[in-house]
């Protein structure tokens, strides 16, 4: 630590940060620009200027610019003194010459960094007396609106599009006054990271075009602290409502989690909140067609229903622990199916076998960016778990960035490290069953079959640990596996990534065995292990039975009730099975957020909150527990499915009338290992002083008139009774603990950069610790090697095997029904690798003749030169593939032009 | 009167090609310099006080001593020539460039034996293409001669050379913004520490030199630092290009020792003022440098000399300002030259800039009020040094600046009379 003297005060700080850092650290107002705590210094917009004094006596100073500067010992400056100040007011004076002060009109109004800056810096008179420059906008696809007008050249969503996230499609055009930060021509933003531009961008260039749909500004909008559900990595929002509908989608920082961005797929994919094929009101199979009911005749006739009948509950893993706990209460243990096929399930209990031992290190999200070397095995991770990618992108560059630590470049000087480190990356390798688009920064990848992919994996481990079983591979892999292996024991964190999407148990075990070898190496290995969804590893911490097994378990007298809670069962394997499924239950009460095809078979259905009306506990990949909050009261029956399930099982029932949290307290009582979530988020009954926590900002406007054309007189707010969250913006004003922020917003701080004042230092950890509670890190038990080794793969003649391929957006079933992600929708395809399709005679575009689910379907041929001989691929999840179980064996026919 | 750099370039347009220089005792340097260790070489170079003439005026030697040498060094190094001359009115490196290429090839291995570089760039202005081809030609005929390549005059130094032609902007002058083009990049800045000598071309090792600096190294090699030193008139070494533009009667170039009198320059060697034409100013290094007036004809054109004056050396090259040219409309000229030339990265330069030209473009139309003097005094300080990313900004200032102090009463006498005086009705 040094001390540091600013405007004659002395402070602590960090010599490893920059001047600007450590001013917002501590607290001071210093504005900025093209600064940002995760992508570093580049002295551009010239904002943060201050005084630096030689030494003592020195009394004139020279003006320089803070996040150039390093925190020196005893480093003395000054922002306060006039000549600092009014070049501040002078800058934004003139980057203001050519902004349309649009303000009225701007999405970013009212949540504008550019606006929270120019008041900061006490620029107000416009001096400036000729024609603005004005430039012509861009269609940017469906996720961002483009109003290049606004731009202050700031670079930052070059630097974060083109540098952080890899992508190709948005750079910076013209010179002098006339800069054009855009694509080379109107079209899509290809990237799957191009909304986190809504929030780099300091001003109302890019902006979130699904929020203009439907727009409101910041202070009218009711918002929660929420998990995203769209992927299993659990990544923190910010959702927000106003008139009973989802808005928007902000990140919410959590310096463990998902730090400061989001994948398109988390940030676009929320709008199947608002969709008319939700499920508002509980429905009755009447005449074979469902009929809205009322509420109360809905939960009177289903608990007639169920009453003294056997009941069958199938889980999910969307819906939150307490859903599937009290079902799962409800039903009996034995009864309680996790609604998913075996296939996929014994995979995810694998990985938490092995995430569980606590044998190796399973680093956060956040902390796979600290890496230096890595090996994916079978994944294609920017489909599966995009923000995992966009932090292994970071993590290739450790190792090169050595050398500008080595010329004693600061970190934070971040256009100086880039120039060094040039395009290099690595080490880094990637295997896996096609071409995945991490690719282009690999030191070396390795496509095969995902046996063969094992088979590598169980190589590097052999090689690290030669008395692990010897793999015989080519010798071209044998080879790789050699220098996989020097590369991830010259590392000083080595890190392997594998996942459940290939359905391949012995990829998990091979990345295991790996990573166990690698630390009796006394390396400070790390594992990270894709999960499917959002709640996949609490559904299998709390069940153990696969839906597999509810299939075989025939309903003999005809006389159980089956209930399913948030899963379309249609989703999860073929539809003849499902059928038959379905066709033994007389009484089948569903829990839905949309209509979908295990709808159409329910004799009632029930309407589900998705994170948008419910409040829950999920447990991403790591094992990390994190609360969800529901961020507003519909106007329909939509709740909680824990609160449906309250209310639909007989009454006296002990569950039927707990709180909320008595639920998880029953939960963790059940499941000891589960203690942890208790501590998840402080509970209901915490106050801030006297205070609970508000949804709405401070200057929420027009509440009293928002109902008058019904009632003149204002309905009493809803209360919460199951958080410390209160619906409302009466309540505490200041920053609470991280798990109930709500917002971000301080005084003088209107922008989504107010996180810096919830940080304990910028870029840091949150007041109160990052939220969510990791918990399987006390654990050591000892797990062994797998000694398995998997046979490679081998053609067919006449025969594929078929292979699931992937998309950000398509593969999930909930976002996909947004409508801004559905226009990104892949159209379907069957890809073959260029040799398979040459030898069978068809080129791109062809169309091929296959049979899935007893059905002919029609699919044009898309060459795929990743592929392995042998193998074909089928888009994961679309509507025509939707229900397919991968693996299998597949034929197809060509189809003759008519 | 000695004049290293000039005394054998020809009159009829062509150049010296590699026998006729090595004639002039060509290469005899480079031979020498081979036998020396390279600090030695930089240490010989440092001692003779040679400074960068591209305008910047930083001692050469110095620039050469923070490349790190040795075996556990990065690599490649390289070494690059800054033959973008796009300083208005400067075109000395011109003259060298096609009158003499060896000289300046011999310079630059030279150097770049210095600091055991691996490759070399002639970075040259697009609009020099008399240059580019006497350049390409000199490179073939050094890698025909043993000057590049392997084994380098049967030594053990290797080098390789290209000329890489810019596609022209200003910028491209500016040694870092010259190294991002070099790299494929926009030719913005970059920030300086680290220097290139530390992470410069593709982030390795590099130096950066003007076209005249080099060509005085075989010279100092050659003759030795204390030759060097002998040959100016002040303490600073060496001769100096200089150069005058504007309405004298001799406008053109001469190799002079390094801190000669302004009057000797214009009165001697540009024959004086054009007859009927009156001098009012000069801008003594090129376009981005302060004003001097007849008060200053005794100032001695050194680099502390013109600086103890208030401008710079620059790059030696005068523009001359006469009474019958409206200063005004001189500076609204430079000023739009530099607001286009604006890479646009640093906000004081990419706004202030155009603003400053917008500026004195309606002054200059007759739409000016008082207020503007303000606007353009507000402007010279906004882009005072340090305040801006590189020195593009403040370099404009300097004219203006000064054409503010000196020609406040033209600046008035434009908005009272809303019309420029100099324009004919």
């Amino acid at each position: 630590m040094a001390k540091i003297i600013i405007d004659n005060k002395e402070y602590e700080s960090d010599e490893s940060k920059n001047l600007l850092e450590a001013c917002l650290s501590l607290g001071l107002d210093l504005p900025y620009f093209c600064w940002h705590p995760e992508l570093d210094s580049i002295g551009a917009c010239r904002q943060c200027a201050v005084i630096k004094y030689k030494d003592e006596d020195d009394t004139k100073g020279k003006l320089v610019m803070a996040c150039l500067e390093p925190v020196t010992d005893k480093v003395r400056i000054s922002l306060e003194v006039d000549e600092a100040k009014q070049f501040r007011a002078d800058n934004i004076e003139a980057l203001m010459i050519n902004h349309p002060h649009d303000c009225p009109v701007c999405d970013e109004g009212g949540e504008c960094h550019l606006q929270d800056m120019t008041v900061m810096s006490g620029h107000n008179y416009r001096r400036y007396r000729f024609k603005k420059r004005t430039h012509t906008n861009q269609y940017l696809g469906p996720f961002i609106n483009h109003e290049m007008n606004r731009c202050i050249q700031c670079y930052r969503c070059v630097r974060f599009y083109k540098d952080y996230a890899g992508g190709k499609d948005l750079d910076v055009f013209g010179a002098h006054d006339d800069i054009y930060f855009g694509r080379h021509e109107p079209g899509t933003l290809e990237n799957e990271f191009s909304g986190n531009l809504v929030e780099i961008c300091p001003t109302g260039v890019f902006t979130d075009k699904t929020l203009k749909k439907h727009y409101t500004r910041k202070w009218d909008l009711t918002n929660a602290p929420s998990v995203c559900h769209n992927c299993g990595l659990g990544c923190n929002i910010i959702a927000s409502e106003r008139y009973g509908g989802i808005r928007r989608i902000l990140s919410r920082y959590n310096g463990d989690v998902n730090g400061y961005f989001l994948c398109d797929r988390g940030r676009f994919g929320y709008e199947y909140v608002n969709s008319k094929k939700r499920i508002q009101f509980p429905f009755k199979k009447q005449n074979n067609s469902l009929v809205q009911i009322e509420k109360k005749q809905a939960i009177q006739e289903i608990r007639k229903v169920a009453e003294g009948k056997k009941l069958i509950g199938i889980g999910s893993p969307k819906a939150s622990l307490e859903s599937n706990f009290l079902l799962r209460q409800w039903v009996g243990a034995k009864n309680f199916y996790a609604g998913i096929p075996e296939t996929e399930g014994k995979l995810i209990q694998k990985v938490i076998e092995i995430v569980k031992s606590g044998k190796v290190n399973v680093p956060s999200l956040n902390e796979v960016k600290s890496y230096d070397a890595v090996f994916i095995l079978g994944e294609d991770v920017t489909n599966t778990a995009p923000m995992l990618a966009l932090n292994l992108r970071q993590a290739v560059r450790n190792t090169p960035k050595e050398q500008a630590a080595g010329l004693n470049i600061p970190v934070w000087n971040d256009a100086a490290v880039r120039e060094v480190v040039q395009g290099n990356t690595g080490p880094f390798y990637i295997a896996a069953a096609q071409a995945t688009k991490l690719d282009e920064v690999a030191t070396q990848t390795y496509r095969a079959h995902p046996d063969d992919v094992a088979r590598l994996g169980q190589a590097v481990a052999h090689a690290i640990n030669p008395e692990l079983p010897e793999t015989d591979c080519s010798k071209e892999a044998g080879k790789l596996a050699e220098s996989i292996a020097g590369a991830l024991l010259d590392a000083k964190k080595p890190l392997i990534v594998a996942g459940t999407s290939l359905y391949s148990r012995a990829i998990i075990e091979a990345a295991a065995n790996i990573a166990f070898a690698l630390k009796e190496k006394e390396k400070d290995a790390g594992l990270f292990y894709v999960a499917p969804e959002v709640n996949s590893v609490g559904l299998f911490l709390i069940s153990d039975k696969f839906l597999d097994q509810a299939f075989e378990n025939v309903n003999q007298n005809d006389d159980a009730v089956l209930i399913v809670l948030e899963n379309d069962l249609y989703r999860r394997t073929d539809k003849n099975s499902v059928d038959n499924f379905l066709q033994d239950y007389n009484d089948i009460i569903v829990l839905a957020y949309l209509e979908n095809a295990t709808t159409q078979h329910a004799t009632y259905v029930l309407p589900a909150g998705t994170f948008a009306e419910a409040d829950g506990t999920v447990i991403n990949n790591e094992g990390r527990a994190q609360r969800f909050y529901q961020v507003h009261v519909p106007e329909n029956d939509v709740e909680s499915s824990w609160k449906w399930l309250q209310e639909i099982m007989p009454v006296g029932t002990a569950e039927s009338t707990i709180h909320f949290e008595n639920i998880v307290y029953n939960l963790v009582k059940t499941f000891p290992d589960l203690e942890g979530i208790q501590s998840v988020a402080p509970p209901a009954d915490y106050r801030k002083g006297t205070q609970k926590i508000p949804r709405e900002p401070h200057r929420y406007t027009g509440r009293t008139a928002m109902h008058t054309n019904i009632n003149v007189s204002e309905p009493k707010p809803p209360e919460d009774t199951d958080s410390a969250l209160s619906f409302t913006m009466e309540g505490y004003s200041g920053i609470p603990t991280a798990a109930i922020t709500p917002f971000y917003w301080s005084p003088g701080w209107n922008s989504a950069q107010a996180i810096n004042k919830y940080q304990i230092e910028v870029g840091g950890e949150l007041h109160g610790g990052n939220s969510g509670v990791r918990l399987f890190d006390k654990k050591n038990s000892n797990i062994g090697y797998f000694k398995n080794i998997t046979k490679t793969f081998s053609p067919q003649k006449g025969e594929w095997y078929a292979l699931p391929l992937y998309h950000i957006f398509g593969s999930d079933e909930l976002s996909a029904q947004s409508p801004a992600v559905n226009e990104r929708l892949p159209k379907p395809y069957i890809a073959l690798n260029n040799s398979d399709a040459w030898e069978a005679g068809v080129k791109e575009g062809d169309l091929l003749g296959i049979v899935l689910q007893g059905e002919t379907l029609k699919l044009p041929v898309k060459l795929n030169t990743g592929l392995t001989k042998g193998t074909i691929g089928l888009p994961k999840g679309l509507k025509e593939t939707v229900g397919t179980r991968f693996p299998f064996w597949i034929t197809f026919k060509k189809i003759k032009d008519e | 009167m000695e004049k290293p750099l000039t005394q054998h370039i020809k009159n009829d347009n062509t150049w010296l090609s590699l026998k006729d220089y090595e004639k002039t005792g060509g290469y005899q340097a480079l031979r020498k310099a081979l036998k020396l260790n390279p600090e030695d070489v930089t240490k010989e170079v440092k001692e003779s006080g040679l400074k960068g003439r591209g305008g910047a005026g930083f001692s050469t030697g110095m620039k050469w001593g923070f490349v790190p040498l040795g075996e556990d060094v990065p690599t490649p190094k390289y070494f690059v020539v800054n033959g973008d001359e796009m300083e208005p009115g400067s075109f000395k490196d011109r003259l060298l460039l096609e009158g003499n290429p060896h000289q300046l090839l011999e310079g630059m291995i030279i150097g770049a034996y210095a600091i055991q570089a691996q490759f070399a760039y002639v970075f040259l202005r697009w609009a020099y293409h008399q240059a580019a081809r006497a350049i390409t030609r000199a490179i073939e005929e050094a890698y025909e001669a043993g000057y590049l390549g392997k084994n380098i005059a049967g030594s053990d130094f290797q080098l390789d050379a290209s000329l890489h032609v810019s596609v022209g902007r200003y910028m491209c002058g500016e040694e870092t913004g010259l190294l991002n083009a070099l790299e494929g990049k926009r030719a913005n800045p970059r920030s300086k520490p680290p220097f290139p000598g530390v992470s410069g071309l593709f982030g390795k090792p590099t130096v950066v030199n003007n076209v005249e600096t080099l060509c005085n190294v075989p010279h100092i090699i050659a003759n030795g630092a204390g030759w060097f030193k002998s040959l100016s008139k002040t303490d600073e070494g060496g001769t100096k290009i200089y150069g005058a533009s504007g309405r004298v009667k001799k406008p053109g170039l001469w190799e002079l020792p390094l801190g000669v009198s302004l009057r000797e320059i214009l009165q001697e060697h540009a024959g004086g003022m054009q007859d009927d034409f009156q001098f009012k100013g000069v801008l003594p290094g090129g376009g981005s440098t302060d004003f001097l007036t007849g008060d200053h004809m005794d100032v001695t054109m050194d680099y502390a000399g013109v600086g103890k004056a208030g401008s710079r050396l620059g790059t030696g090259t005068l523009i001359v300002l006469d009474d019958k040219t409206c200063p005004v409309g001189m500076v609204l000229n430079l000023e739009r030259f530099f607001a286009q030339e604006s890479c646009g990265w640093c906000t004081p330069c990419r706004e202030g800039l155009p603003w400053t030209a917008k500026t004195l473009e309606a002054i200059e139309n007759g739409k000016g009020e008082m207020k503007d003097l303000d606007i353009l005094n507000f402007q010279t300080r906004y882009m005072s040094p340090g305040n801006t990313y590189c020195a593009l900004a403040p370099g404009a200032m300097e004219p203006l600046q000064s054409a503010l102090k000196y020609f406040k009463e033209d600046f008035e006498k434009h908005i009272h009379e809303h019309k420029c005086p100099w324009k004919k009705e």
